[in-house]
């Protein structure tokens, strides 16, 4: 027999608003990096302006755990549940504030001719999203094994961020005129590798909820 | 502090007639910490913290196989009841003051035990007293009734009645269930207080008082233990996925 029927209906809650909130986040994030690429300044105001209803969230989803904790007196797995889900929306809110970041930086060079296509920061964001998207699948699923596995894929962007640089550095020595916009790159390219960071982060908490045990995969 | 085993069972098994109660329990329980038993009703808990001072010799019927040792000595063997009933003492669900005056309620154990001189009498009333933390409220109204306390106040009376014939192990069966948050409260830092001095062992269906104030919690069902270990352990991440359900109320 089950019992406590409106608790795990709030808990099932939680979870899906720290899915929401994951999905508000990839948009952003999305919208970020195609309004960088098309150098596109309304899709990059969007990203702007909904930053607000990202931190609105991350308020609610707060509130949504403190009553759960003075009303239900949670324990074992779900105390760990809704302990992760205050951490993770922290690394979420952060996220989000890095999509922000780009989109300034993308309507900052809105009216510059490129020095190079950009190819690599968009595969970096596309690895990155997808981390986020699955560590957040791992959450609701209790999968530790998933979020190692998740963490790993942070290899990749790390890769990315230091090729990126290398390749960056060249047409900076090449030609000092290319120093202001390859440098807004680099900070792309930081933002992106940030957000890998706190992908691996929300996985360390995943495996947190699932086992009780801290792992620290952020090396 | 090294932690000292105070109670050892080793593969207890009681049965009422044919109904087997208990099966194979075995645990440890130190002195100086304060064990907790939980589980739903009809487990077997209360059965076996009255098989550690022997209430269940006064039902007919009852066959106990297994051992229960207290600082090493077996006490269905080498005891005699009442020097064992002296050490491990008990406090029940409800309040069970003797229809009697205060004083005589806790003078009553001493007395039968031998002590007469009315000093040493006052000496231990009031000492047993302040052990339940109750002196405060009652030394002025030593010679009246004892049922004119409140409910919390004859919960800490039967306490302090326990105290005074100094035993080692106190066992409680659900002392707070009859009492409000406030007497509860009070009753849960005299636990605290009173563990330094003796062992105690708790059932409660109060799986967040569990949780306060034990430093171990055994969780039982359908006559076995499913889990023993520190209640931190046990309330933050058990090893059993019965456990989990039911400290989280997932079944009853």
């Amino acid at each position: 027999m089950t019992t406590r029927h409106h608790y795990s209906k709030e808990l099932e809650h939680l979870q899906r608003m720290i899915l929401r909130m994951g999905c508000m986040m990839e948009e952003a994030l999305k919208k970020s990096m195609d309004a960088l690429v098309n150098q596109d300044i309304t899709l990059a105001q969007e990203v702007i302006d909904g930053d607000d209803r990202l931190d609105d969230m991350e308020l609610e989803i707060e509130d949504i755990c403190a009553k759960l904790i003075a009303r239900e007196q949670p324990v074992a797995s779900d105390l760990r549940t809704i302990l992760t889900a205050l951490k993770i929306i922290t690394d979420l809110e952060r996220m989000a504030d890095h999509a922000v970041d780009i989109s300034k930086i993308a309507i900052r060079l809105k009216d510059e001719t490129y020095i190079k296509p950009l190819i690599d920061l968009p595969r970096m964001a596309d690895i990155a999203i997808q981390m986020v998207k699955d560590s957040l699948e791992a959450y609701v699923d209790h999968d530790a094994d998933k979020a190692e596995e998740i963490t790993r894929r942070d290899d990749v962007v790390d890769g990315l961020n230091r090729q990126i640089f290398r390749e960056l550095l060249t047409y900076m020595m090449e030609n000092q005129r290319n120093i202001t916009q390859a440098t807004s790159f680099l900070f792309v390219s930081r933002y992106l590798e940030r957000i890998g960071d706190h992908a691996t982060n929300v996985c360390e908490w995943v495996i947190y909820a699932a086992t009780g045990e801290r792992k620290e995969l952020n090396s | 502090m090294d932690t000292q085993c105070k109670l050892k069972i080793t593969d207890l098994d009681l049965f009422y007639g044919d109904f087997q109660a208990l099966q194979n329990v075995s645990m440890d329980i130190n002195a100086n910490e304060v064990m907790a038993f939980i589980g739903p009703s009809g487990c077997g808990k209360s059965t076996f913290i009255k098989t550690i001072n022997r209430m269940n010799d006064l039902i007919p019927d009852v066959t106990i196989k297994g051992k229960v040792l207290y600082d090493g000595v077996d006490i269905y063997k080498d005891f005699d009841v009442i020097e064992l009933r002296k050490q491990i003492g008990m406090v029940f669900q409800k309040p069970n003051p003797f229809p009697m005056t205060v004083y005589d309620n806790i003078a009553y154990g001493p007395r039968i035990h031998g002590v007469r001189d009315k000093k040493k009498l006052d000496d231990i009333v009031e000492q047993s007293l302040k052990g339940a933390a109750l002196w405060d409220e009652v030394a002025d109204r030593l010679h009246k009734p004892a049922l004119g306390l409140s409910g919390g106040q004859q919960q800490r009376l039967c306490i302090a009645r326990v105290l005074a014939v100094e035993p080692d192990v106190v066992l409680m069966d659900e002392p707070t269930s009859a009492l409000d948050p406030i007497s509860t409260a009070k009753i849960e830092d005299l636990i605290d207080e009173l563990k330094k001095e003796y062992t105690i062992v708790i059932v409660t269906h109060n799986m967040q008082q569990a949780g306060r104030i034990s430093d171990q919690t055994a969780f039982f069902l359908t006559g076995e233990v499913v889990e023993t270990g520190p209640t931190e352990k046990i309330f933050y991440n058990p090893e059993d996925k019965r456990t989990e359900d039911y400290i989280s109320g997932r079944f009853g």
